[in-house]
């Protein structure tokens, strides 16, 4: 183990614009460490010689004073970013072997400000799941253990691949995305950082849909600094994707640091839940306590909505993947299986080519939508939605920013929370 | 509003989706206790309430295209820049 993949994304970068390595080693570093750590399966394609390739350019724009903000930096990316000419996935049979023949943006960006790829991430199938296990390459393992426990864990999803390579130093940072938590929790059960930003920041061009309307990219890093960097490049309008935020973007880095002195930090108290454990309880009250000693104000808030907010996500997502998966018919790209006529080639070529969760969801999702049922499921979810929406506005009025707790426990054992539909309406499940 | 065996078989159907028949039961039981669940959200009073579809939108333009061997290369059958389908006109 090198220590190279031991620091951080900015320490790395700083490194490097010193001269102290060259991207080459730093990539090398990397290489090795992913070679060495299969066992996680956090990687489900490495591309070490497309690394190597762009960590040589790299120092070629380096030594010729072209370098930029993310010069020579090996990064991760979930298998949900399509990638020009490397296989991408969604860790789902029916895009098993899928080439795409273009970038999506925000990997895009990433190579434009001159970071190297090392592979492509592990995830939950289509990104539905919260433990990874509904990948179609296998789970991923969390490089932690519980004190006292040998028990393999989960390190959450979707973004499981992304979180455990991060957590493990088999990349400087990775791409995520995030519709019903698939960034923030995998993070919370690595003791990495997530964020899902402002919807509309990252462009979702290029990226596998799930749910679009909740669909949003964003990076997981070993610290706040380092998914500054990675959001200010990662971020940005995109004439491309009808949904970006077309608002300048800032570099996110400058605000790393600042006194918090003076800000009201919501707490809402619909988030104490019934049954939290007790080291959930006292991280929380722990996160009050530091607030205050930097200068906060703790003000208590009421989101009354809290409890609506699975129940209609389990009908807005679901019903949206059900539209936006309806493309993988085995016609245009993907898997095609044989039947005797077209409707028996669709439904065998989805059969075969779906795992059972996202069959699950897209039944789901046409159940709601189908005839009779749309108003009375899809539409009351989107009002549900508003109401939802409306909770926030009214705390944005007593408070600036909201502390909470990311999941309701900490990482669960893998094999414990998997196929099951009734845990699969608890909260600790969704993404 | 239960789901029968019925139900989703037909929703089935409408997906696309080939279920074989030894799991339409279990299948029915899993739908079920997920919109049973999900039927919680009645309680809320949505009265007056605009559907909250989309935060942003922008216009829906063309800004690539041109380019079929692109377009089919992925394609499982094609032809000259074709997609090749199964015969659906006799």
């Amino acid at each position: 183990m090198s220590a190279l993949t031991k620091m951080t994304l900015k320490a790395a970068v700083d490194g490097l614009a010193k001269g102290e390595f060259t991207s080459v080693e730093l990539t090398k570093a990397h290489i090795e460490a992913v070679e060495a750590a299969r066992g996680l399966n956090a990687y489900i394609l490495e591309t070490p010689e497309k690394a190597l390739d762009m960590a040589a350019k790299s120092d070629a724009r380096r030594a010729l004073g072209d370098a930029g903000p993310l010069e020579g930096a090996p990064l991760g990316v979930k298998d949900l970013f399509c990638t020009e000419g490397v296989r991408t996935t969604a860790c789902s049979k029916i895009l098993e072997n899928f080439v795409p023949t273009y970038e999506s943006t925000v990997t895009s960006q990433l190579w434009r400000d001159g970071a190297v790829m090392l592979g492509k991430l592990n995830l939950d199938q289509f990104a539905m799941g919260s433990s990874n296990e509904t990948s179609y390459f296998g789970p991923v393992t969390n490089p932690w253990r519980a004190q006292g426990s040998n028990k393999a864990l989960t390190p959450g999803g979707s973004s499981g691949g992304s979180a455990a390579a991060v957590a493990a130093d088999l990349c400087l940072g990775a791409t995520a995305t995030d519709t019903g938590g698939s960034i923030r929790q995998p993070a919370a059960f690595t003791g990495t950082v997530g964020i899902k930003p402002t919807y509309g920041r990252c462009s979702r061009w290029g990226v596998v849909a799930f749910a679009s309307s909740l669909d949003q990219a964003g990076p997981i890093a070993k610290t706040v600094e380092d998914a500054a960097l990675l959001l200010t490049s990662m971020s940005g309008h995109d004439p491309k994707d009808s949904t970006s935020l077309d608002i300048p973007v800032p570099d996110f880095t400058q605000f790393v640091g600042k006194s918090v002195k003076g800000l009201k930090i919501g707490i809402p108290k619909e988030y104490r839940v019934d049954n939290m454990p007790a080291e959930i309880e006292k991280l929380w009250a722990d996160g009050i306590a530091w607030l205050k000693e930097a200068g906060c104000e703790i003000v208590d808030i009421s989101l009354p909505h809290t409890k609506y907010a699975l129940p209609a996500y389990y009908i807005v997502a679901p019903a949206e993947a059900s539209s936006n998966l309806a493309r993988y018919d085995g016609m245009r790209y993907g898997l095609r299986e044989e039947g005797t006529n077209l409707t028996e080639i669709y439904e065998n070529t989805r059969a075969s080519g779906f795992g059972d969760e996202v069959k699950r969801r897209i039944l789901i999702g046409t159940y709601v939508l189908s005839a009779g049922y749309y108003d009375a499921y899809y539409l009351k979810a989107l009002k549900v939605r508003r109401r939802i929406a409306e909770d926030f506005d009214n705390a944005w009025t007593k408070c600036d920013a909201i502390l909470t707790p990311t999941a309701p426990s900490a990482a669960f054992g893998l094999g414990e929370n998997s196929n099951d539909p009734i845990a699969a309406n608890t909260p600790s499940r969704p993404p | 509003m239960a789901i029968d065996a019925a139900t989703v078989r037909k929703v089935a159907r409408l997906a696309r989706i080939a279920e074989p028949e030894e799991r339409i039961e279990a299948l029915a039981n899993e739908l079920n206790g997920i919109m049973t669940w999900i039927e919680q959200l009645a309680e809320v009073d949505t009265e007056g309430c605009e559907p909250l579809t989309s935060v942003v939108a922008a216009d829906d333009v063309v800004t690539m295209g041109g380019d079929p061997a692109r377009v089919t290369s992925n394609a499982p059958k094609s032809v000259g820049n074709f997609f090749v389908v199964p015969k659906v006109v006799e």
